[in-house]
């Protein structure tokens, strides 16, 4: 076994320091009744890299990669090319194979991306601190709430029409096993959702997305004030975080936290996961705030140098009073992050998100001349929601039967409401290309 | 006015009506470099054995245990920019809080200078 | 007063600056040793890593909402980024480089087809909602991964969304509250018990579900007391949370009882699943009447550690606790693959969502790439080798370390700091030392039940002259320690690494998270 170094005659040698005459004799705490004679019964034995690589081909050859079809799902996940040294880097051995920085005299390398990764979020968010990640931006929102219920030890969350569904699901269960209350109002598909009225003296936040799942661009800062003078947290959440470099960012707007799926740079799609959550928060809040904190400081020379601080808040130290049971981030998911936006850089980052929004109009105003397709937004940033003339699974599906990947039927994450059934959300990023909307646009006349 | 000690290491000092209470020399010890202390607000009520603030260090984090029940009047804002007066003059600024006693019964059960010497001399 | 405490840093972090190691450089640099400064202080303006066509001229939707002014983003050309995170990487140990004995973190070889595999375009460029007729292979491929995962661990179901192993104990605890709902005893089952010597997540996650934890305690054997368990079981008593192999490196020799005394009193058994390396391919929890266990798929099945993360905790279910596993379900019709979303009828009641998509992928391919490569047969081997690698580095530093516990260890040997009496050198000072010899300290001072403990796990990766060379310089070390003279020594390394002990006091009461202009730490440093 090409990954196991210890021979036949080590393993004999070893036992024999030991003083054991089998493997087996150090199993012998197992009970009997578990111990098993031989092998794990009906699986195969041991592969070789060749064929394991022709097993995963397999798997591969099953699916139709965006790679290979005009391509405009978005809906929290979103196509954007990648640098190649941004895959170069996480592939480092130094980065992929190091463990959590607890160790700081020889794990400057991670601790410092940290902090620059949490500047970086600071700066896109305009908040005033970030946490070193969080698993992605569903998790990280569930964990926006629950910190806001500590702060205001309130405990009930309005969550807006405008989250994506699947965010609201996973606030839903948090509150559920958890014990408050999350108040979801119903899918707000035309972005003039009110909720300032809704909000009461029991109120611990508001969470809204911008834009929101149907692609809107709305200013919160009313919704802001209104939360604020009732003692409530305004949770902005963002799950296409390259619109932040053309889109007013949450901090200037009134936010409280703001929780961000960072897919969009620096990690591909695969498949969902794994992604990283951004969180940002007010300083008088940090120390209700979840996750890893990387911090400065200096070294018994003198020198400056990175630390995990703020522990206490954590499960290794508080166990049953910690912030959040979380332990593990997504540091790799962070570096591939935190690297292609310091490629980016200023200029970058603003014209990449400028590309976007015009390959998104471009679309829009395409799908807007097909006869039966409604655009459903005044604004928007690279994502939209039309109302097609019938029911977007099947024509999503029909589509896709031509090899074009169209769009996300709204019915697909809304199963409850057949007021959607309709709607079809569909993103443009700078991977789209001309003839891809052409493509898509002569396969919707076909197929309507 | 004397000063009174609790098993968990918080003493309290009693002028008139009110208490003013921090934890012993030996506590601050034991917790190393105190980074950040949360006192409670006035106005608060509290009983007796209720957790009323937290004293952090790097790698530890507290519980700050009311050795009586009352209402607190006051706490030391002061520490929130010199936490490291925990260590510094445990006794002194470095107090946490304030409290108006509910009961002075509360103080009996509490241990006197000697008799909190010899607890900690047997935690060693 | 009542601390909950890592113990790991003495007073002001265990700083010591101790005498100057070599002389100054010019450049601050020490060779292959590259001062670094932060991206902030690189940039310069009209300098870009990316060259990006102009944006066709549209007119603008954002509803009035533009982003005016600078986000303050440095800008770098490509070389600088390359240089810059490739100078980083080099203060960075990892198991590219060597022994990384972390007890309870599996720091094991990271195959790099497992890489390879998962960035196949067809799998690592998929949108998690693409029409399903478009990704049969991926639903497959996770199903697959499912398979082995039962079947490893004698299990009927597995949830395969959690994203960490916090995350499915997180599940795996809601799927036993829904379980206790189902039957009406949710109101009335209260208590989670623990052992002491638990990983801090184990009540971190039962204290936020509302449970109470009690913790039980263990023996002097280091394993759990079964009649004091027994003692506390009752009808207050939702679940056991208990680690095993535990986390002082012992297999609970009693687990069947235990199990049995819990199932006895209503309650369900919760198995931690960090120490499975140590039983992989040998032992089925199904078999020791486990109700529901995360699997690190970054611990024992070799997904990168990546710095902190990602990772991937499914969580196996027992036939009591499968109808709650939550959405989505990923299951096979007439049609194939399909997957169940939210409030989608499925042979069950989901107890809701945990994230949004369908789980760790990425993670997902690695971790079946890792799989198949072993085989049932090399699985086995792994958990052997671990096993038999702990007990060698047991047995080779037992006359000059202080083994915590008598007889056979799983894959982590455990010592306390009772070597280290009276010779002013600490458990922390001990392992900063080791880093100056070229080696990951192992994990210190804990578990919390060990005075000054030392948890080391080799894992079945390291060659046995690696063991050997490794063993030798704790040794060295073990007994520079017991001369008696050298604690001024050991208080002062790490003297050869990037850096040395770090001011943790100072990082802490004024922290400071972000670059900013103004920051002055590093010139008041200076």
């Amino acid at each position: 076994m090409r990954y196991l170094p210890l021979t036949e005659s080590d393993r004999r040698e070893m036992l024999a320091k030991i003083g054991a005459r089998s493997v087996d004799e150090l199993f012998r705490d197992v009970p009997q009744s578990a111990r098993l004679g031989a092998k794990v019964a009906g699986l195969p034995d041991h592969l070789g890299e060749l064929e394991v690589e022709r097993a995963f081909q397999a798997y591969a050859a099953k699916n139709v990669s965006p790679s290979a079809a005009p391509f405009f799902i978005g809906a929290g996940a979103y196509r954007h090319h990648v640098p190649s040294t941004v895959d170069y880097m996480i592939q480092r051995g130094e980065f992929l194979t190091s463990y959590t920085p607890y160790q700081p005299e020889i794990t400057q390398g991670t601790l410092q991306y940290l902090f620059e990764f949490q500047t970086q979020i600071a700066l896109l968010t305009a908040m005033e601190v970030a946490n070193a990640s969080m698993y992605d931006g569903s998790t990280g929102a569930a964990e926006a709430v629950l910190m806001a219920n500590r702060i205001t030890r309130r405990e009930k969350a309005l969550i807006s029409g405008g989250l994506h569904p699947q965010y609201r699901r996973v606030i839903e269960t948090t509150a559920r096993w958890e014990g408050f209350h999350a108040v979801a109002h119903k899918p707000d598909v035309d972005g003039r959702e009110e909720l300032i009225s809704a909000i009461d003296k029991e109120t611990s936040c508001v969470v809204v997305q911008n834009p929101g799942f149907f692609g809107h661009v709305r200013d919160f800062s009313k919704l802001a004030e209104a939360c604020h003078a009732a003692g409530a947290l305004l949770i902005v959440v963002v799950t296409e975080v390259v619109s932040l470099g053309l889109i007013k960012p949450p901090g200037e707007i009134g936010a409280d936290i703001v929780v961000c799926e960072g897919q969009s740079i620096g990690n591909g799609l695969g498949f969902g996961g794994p992604y990283v959550g951004l969180f940002a928060t007010r300083e008088k809040y940090v120390r209700q705030m979840p996750g890893r904190l990387c911090g400065e400081t200096v070294d018994a020379d003198g020198k400056r140098g990175f630390v995990l601080t703020l522990s206490t808040r954590e499960q290794h130290i508080r166990r049953e009073k910690a912030t959040s049971n979380i332990c593990t981030n997504a540091g790799l998911c962070a570096l591939a992050f935190t690297v292609h936006l310091t490629l980016l850089g200023e200029a970058g980052f603003r014209r990449l998100a400028e590309l976007n929004h015009a390959k998104a109009a471009q679309l829009a105003d395409k799908l807007a001349a097909v006869p039966g397709v409604q655009l459903l937004n005044d604004s928007f940033f690279n994502e939209f929601t039309v109302r097609l003339p019938k029911l977007a699974a099947p024509v999503v599906e029909a589509l896709a039967g031509r090899r074009i990947l169209a769009g996300l039927p709204a019915s697909r994450l809304i199963a409850d409401d057949p007021s959607v059934a309709n709607l079809l959300l569909l993103a443009a990023t700078e991977m789209s290309t001309d003839h891809g909307m052409d493509a898509l646009v002569a396969g919707l006349k076909e197929v309507l | 006015m004397t000063v009174k000690y609790s098993n968990e290491h918080e003493w309290i000092r009693v002028e008139g009506e009110v208490g003013t209470v921090g934890i012993s020399p030996y506590a601050q010890e034991q917790l190393g470099d105190v980074v950040f202390v949360e006192v409670p607000q006035a106005g608060r009520t509290v009983a007796k054995g209720e957790s009323v603030a937290v004293v952090e260090s790097v790698k530890a984090a507290s519980d700050i245990y009311s050795p009586v029940s009352g209402d607190v009047t006051d706490g030391n804002a002061a520490l929130a920019d010199a936490p490291g007066d925990i260590n510094a003059d445990p006794m002194g600024k470095g107090w946490i809080f304030k409290i108006k006693l509910a009961n002075k019964a509360d103080l009996d059960g509490l241990m006197d200078q000697a008799a909190y010497d010899a607890f900690v001399k047997s935690l060693s | 007063m009542a601390a909950s405490q890592d113990r790991s840093l003495g007073r002001s972090g265990g700083i010591v600056a101790g005498e100057s190691t070599a002389p100054a450089t010019f450049t601050g640099n020490r060779a292959l040793q590259l001062e670094e400064p932060l991206i902030f202080e690189m940039g310069q303006p009209g300098r870009c890593g990316v060259d990006l066509p102009e944006p066709p001229k549209v007119k603008d939707r954002l509803n009035g909402l533009r982003r005016t002014g600078d986000v303050g983003l440095p800008g770098l050309s490509e070389p600088q980024v390359v240089q810059h995170y490739t100078r980083l990487s080099q203060k960075n140990y990892a198991i590219d480089m060597g022994v990384y004995p972390l007890g309870s973190c599996t720091m094991k070889h990271n195959p790099r087809i497992n890489e390879k595999v998962a960035r196949l375009p067809g799998i690592g460029d998929l949108h998690p909602l693409q029409p399903v007729s478009t990704v049969q292979g991926a639903l497959e491929l996770i199903d697959a991964l499912a398979h082995w995962l039962k079947t490893l661990t004698g299990m009927p179901a597995v949830a395969m969304s959690p994203a960490a192993g916090a995350h499915g104990e997180m599940c795996g605890m809601m799927a036993i509250a829904a379980a206790l709902d189902a039957k009406g005893e949710r109101a009335q089952r209260r208590i989670v018990l623990a052992p002491e010597s638990a990983h801090g997540t184990n009540p971190a996650t039962a204290a936020a579900l509302g449970f109470t934890v009690k913790p039980i305690p263990a023996n002097d054997h280091g394993r759990v007391d079964l009649a004091a368990l027994k003692a506390a079981l009752g009808p207050d008593v939702a679940a056991i949370m208990l680690t095993n192999p535990n986390t002082c490196g012992l297999f609970e020799s009693e687990i069947v009882e235990i199990s049995a005394a819990v199932h006895a009193a209503g309650a369900y058994f919760y198995c931690d699943g960090a120490n499975f390396n140590a039983i992989v391919g040998r032992v089925r929890p199904g078999d020791l009447g486990v109700d529901c266990m995360h699997i690190n798929l970054h611990k024992t099945f070799s997904t990168p550690h990546g710095g902190g993360g990602p990772g991937a905790g499914p969580v196996v279910l027992s036939q009591a606790l499968a109808p709650y596993a939550p959405y989505p379900w990923i299951v096979k019709d007439a049609n194939g693959w399909t997957v169940a979303e939210d409030g989608a009828r499925v042979d069950g009641q989901p107890l809701g969502r945990l994230k949004a998509f369908h789980g760790q992928m990425g993670m997902f391919t690695r971790a079946l790439a890792y799989i198949m490569s072993h085989g049932a047969d090399g699985l086995k081997q792994v958990a052997e080798d671990a096993v038999l690698s702990a007990n060698y580095v047991m047995a080779a530093l037992k006359d000059v370390m202080t083994p915590a516990f008598e007889g056979p260890c799983m894959h982590e040997a455990l010592f306390d700091d009772g070597f280290l009496k009276d010779t002013g050198v600490s458990t922390l000072d001990f392992a900063k030392a080791m880093i100056d010899e070229g080696y990951h300290p192992m994990t210190m001072y804990f578990p919390l039940v060990v005075h000054g403990a030392m948890l080391i796990e080799p894992t079945e990766s390291q060659a046995k002259e690696d063991l050997d060379r490794f063993i030798g310089a704790l040794r060295s070390l073990a007994e520079k320690a017991k001369s008696g003279t050298a604690a001024e020594d050991f208080k002062a390394a790490p003297r050869y690494a990037p850096r040395r002990r770090l001011d943790e006091t100072l990082a802490a009461r004024k922290p400071v998270l972000r670059w900013r202009p103004s920051n002055s730490l590093k010139q008041a440093a200076e």
